[in-house]
């Protein structure tokens, strides 16, 4: 066989000597390709990254994307408090779809938890629920949703009318027996059964939803205002994870540290112009977002803007922290895309946040675009006052924090 | 020249200075004085560990070993309070390319904390020495190498330092150029400013005060000009002989010659130190010479270069 193999390449090589121009020509080839192997090769992060994208697209993409969105939380006012109310609210948990998380007193309790983030839907049950239930009238149930995310809208308007489905079906069969099909069907008995059918009505349930914030469940008000977190996350660290490298690559870092410039005095200085580009940015989605998508600014403008600057803040300490570990732009370029994949795929901004496992929702806590994100929709969609998120407003403030103390310690005046 | 004769304050101090990359040992137990108000010339082939040794001096490099003293401070814990009386020019241009030149150095004045007043009097006055008043909104990154140099220079000097280091400062630059660079060199020492330069031209290296010779990572001899090459003083021979190239190879097969290297239309040939006297192989080498057959025949006693210094060092003779 490799008698065969070396035939092969001895008549090849001789077809080769007769085309000097395309021999030269693949020689080139192979010369340009085997120096980029060498290059790509010898530079340790560029091998890391070969290896590791691969291996943690797979496992983003295969762990943390799940359009099954289950444990909603959820906040519950039982006016009724009934066996009844009690067990088709166990019943609706038992769908997995819903978590109860919260049992406020009153509604508008209840609705300042919807609007401030802290549940995706409110689910109450009226006084009146076990009366009109035990006289077969129908007993309502309504459900609010924040519908800022039309797939948990639609998720918990399939599984509320799932519910119901089955609900009646079954109440129907334990309460008129089996030939009894639905509540229309017992009309009809009613009026053959005369003054009897009182007791035979079976019960039944509606579940009513109501989509609040976005009842058209228009993608584009979900998408745009977490797009303001995703293009300052791409733009602020690529900034400044470059701004410190690019100095090293073009030889002014060595001219740089050999001045009086304090570290955290060169950091702040770097950073200062970017922040004021990220809040023209910012400005530049909202116009283009409400001019376009028709993205409403529901809230306090001055609140969007307390929360960006902490945001890009952030992000812009991340991209130092990139700057002060990184030798060249490509390397900044990598590291700094290695951070946002996870970013976009773990914040929120397309799939929803619960549907994740839960390690990969702890990690999508330490991100600050989950965060921001959050902020966002709630300020622009909701009217939500920042004030009711300053948990995640504190997140964020942490991050830029300590961020900022790392680059700052991992830079050093000096050349090694 | 101006060697200050009383006893000299010592402005940089290095002991035993040694510098490791992994495994490649970049400065190797270099010891160095340099006194105010000098210009000391640090010359030595590229890879001798010029650079390390100022990068080391200005405290960008921490030591491996050693200690160096520069303006009563410790190196490099000292650094950051004795930037503003340090200048620096690296040996790669490292201004920024998109600012003009006169953005240049308000840049560098303003970072180095110079007040308003003083600040606009001091670009003034740069702008003004190093004659860069025509390109002042030239971005820097269009400037030629001699404008570049100029600028560094100008940069470099903007606060007053006391020190001045320069690594490499003319590479690349014609020779009206550097000799305008050493000029401005020679004003600056003249008001009091200490200067460090390293290079590799021997004929900047003869304009310095002071030369350290530095091989291998270390300093392989201190001293003047004049007293570095007076040590190899009868030692050189020129030699004119047709065809030059033949005779150059001839030279160099001699035991007694350390190396010939063509200079011009001449041989210039440096005698082994175990060897007999310049004066004593004139007679010789004219007559060997003529017996090969060697044409127009001149032979003489020659003054040594520092070049000469050089190969001697480089052959392992101590100098003193």
């Amino acid at each position: 066989m490799s008698g065969r193999l070396e035939a092969l390449r001895q008549r090849g090589e001789r077809w080769l000597e007769r085309r000097p121009r395309l021999a030269g020509s693949l020689r080139r080839i192979a010369a340009v390709a085997r120096k980029e192997l060498r290059q790509l090769v010898r530079d340790p992060l560029t091998m890391g990254f070969v290896v590791g994208l691969p291996a943690l697209q797979l496992l983003l993409f295969g762990y943390a994307i799940n359009q099954d969105v289950r444990h909603i939380p959820t906040a519950v006012v039982d006016h009724a408090n009934s066996t009844t109310s009690r067990l088709i609210l166990g019943q609706l948990e038992a769908t997995q779809t819903f978590r109860i998380t919260h049992r406020p007193a009153a509604e508008e309790e209840a609705e300042a938890l919807l609007r401030d983030g802290e549940v995706y839907a409110v689910v109450v049950v009226p006084p009146e629920f076990s009366r009109r239930y035990y006289r077969g009238r129908g007993a309502q149930i309504s459900i609010l949703t924040n519908a800022g995310d039309p797939i948990r809208a639609r998720a918990v308007r399939a599984a509320a009318s799932g519910l119901e489905q089955r609900y009646n079906q079954r109440q129907a069969l334990f309460d008129v027996g089996p030939d009894a099909g639905g509540s229309q069907r017992t009309t009809r008995q009613r009026s053959t059964f005369g003054a009897e059918a009182e007791l035979v009505r079976p019960r039944f349930l509606e579940l009513v939803v109501l989509n609040l914030y976005n009842p058209e469940l228009r993608t584009a008000l979900f998408v745009v205002p977490a797009l303001l977190g995703v293009i300052l996350t791409t733009t602020m660290i690529m900034m400044t994870a470059l701004a410190l490298v690019r100095e090293r690559e073009k030889g002014t870092f060595e001219f740089l540290i050999a001045t009086p410039v304090r570290r955290a005095e060169l950091m702040a200085g770097k950073i200062l112009p970017y922040i004021g580009i990220g809040l023209v940015q910012i400005a530049i989605v909202l116009v283009s977002g409400l001019a376009l998508f028709r993205v409403p600014v529901a809230g306090n403008l001055l609140d969007l803007g307390v929360a960006s600057l902490v945001f890009i803040a952030a992000n812009l300490s991340l991209g130092l922290v990139i700057s002060a570990r990184t030798s060249s732009q490509f390397q900044a370029t990598q590291l700094s895309f290695f951070f946002f994949l996870p970013s976009v795929l773990l914040s929120g901004f397309m799939f929803p946040f619960e549907a994740m496992p839960v390690p990969a929702q702890w990690l999508g806590e330490t991100l600050p675009l989950t965060h921001f994100i959050r902020i966002c929709r709630g300020i622009l969609l909701r009217g939500a006052p920042l004030a009711g998120q300053w948990a995640d407003l504190l997140a964020m403030l942490l991050f830029a924090v300590v961020g900022f103390a790392v680059a700052t310690r991992l830079f050093t005046k000096q050349l090694d | 020249m101006a060697t200050p004769v009383e006893t000299p304050e010592t402005v940089i101090q290095a002991r035993d200075l040694t510098r490791r990359f992994g495994t490649l040992v970049a400065v190797d137990g270099l010891d160095l004085d340099v006194h105010r108000g000098e210009v000391f010339g640090f010359l030595g082939p590229n890879g001798a560990g010029k650079s390390t040794t100022i990068r080391m001096l200005v405290g960008l490099l921490a030591p491996s070993s050693g200690s160096v003293r520069v303006l009563g401070l410790d190196m490099p814990g000292g650094a950051e309070r004795l930037r503003n009386q340090v200048g620096y020019m690296t040996q790669k241009f490292s201004l920024y390319d998109e600012l003009t030149v006169e953005e240049n150095l308000d840049f560098a004045a303003e970072i180095f904390g110079l007040g308003r007043s003083r600040r606009r009097a001091r670009v003034g006055a740069m702008l003004a020495e190093h004659e860069l008043e025509p390109r002042r909104r030239q971005r820097s990154g269009t400037l030629s190498g001699g404008w570049k140099q100029r600028l560094a220079l100008a940069v470099a000097t903007i606060h007053e330092p006391e020190l001045l280091l320069l690594d490499e400062p003319t590479a690349g630059v014609d020779p009206d150029n550097r000799r305008r660079f050493w000029e401005r060199l020679f004003d600056l020492a003249a008001e009091g400013t200490t200067i460090l330069v390293s290079t590799h031209y021997m004929d900047e290296a003869v304009r310095c005060h002071r030369l350290g010779m530095v091989r291998q990572g270390r300093l392989a001899a201190v001293g003047t000009p004049t007293s570095l090459t007076g040590a190899l003083e009868g030692r050189v021979v020129e030699i004119a002989a047709e065809p030059t190239e033949d005779a150059v190879r001839a030279l160099s097969q001699r035991p007694e010659v350390a190396s010939a290297t063509q200079l011009g239309d001449r041989v210039h040939a440096l005698l082994a130190a175990d060897g007999p006297t310049a004066a004593a192989m004139v007679p010789r080498l004219r007559e060997d010479l003529a017996q090969a057959g060697f044409r127009d025949l001149v032979v003489e006693v020659a003054r040594p270069n520092l070049e000469d210094v050089f190969v001697a060092l480089l052959q392992g003779e101590r100098l003193s």
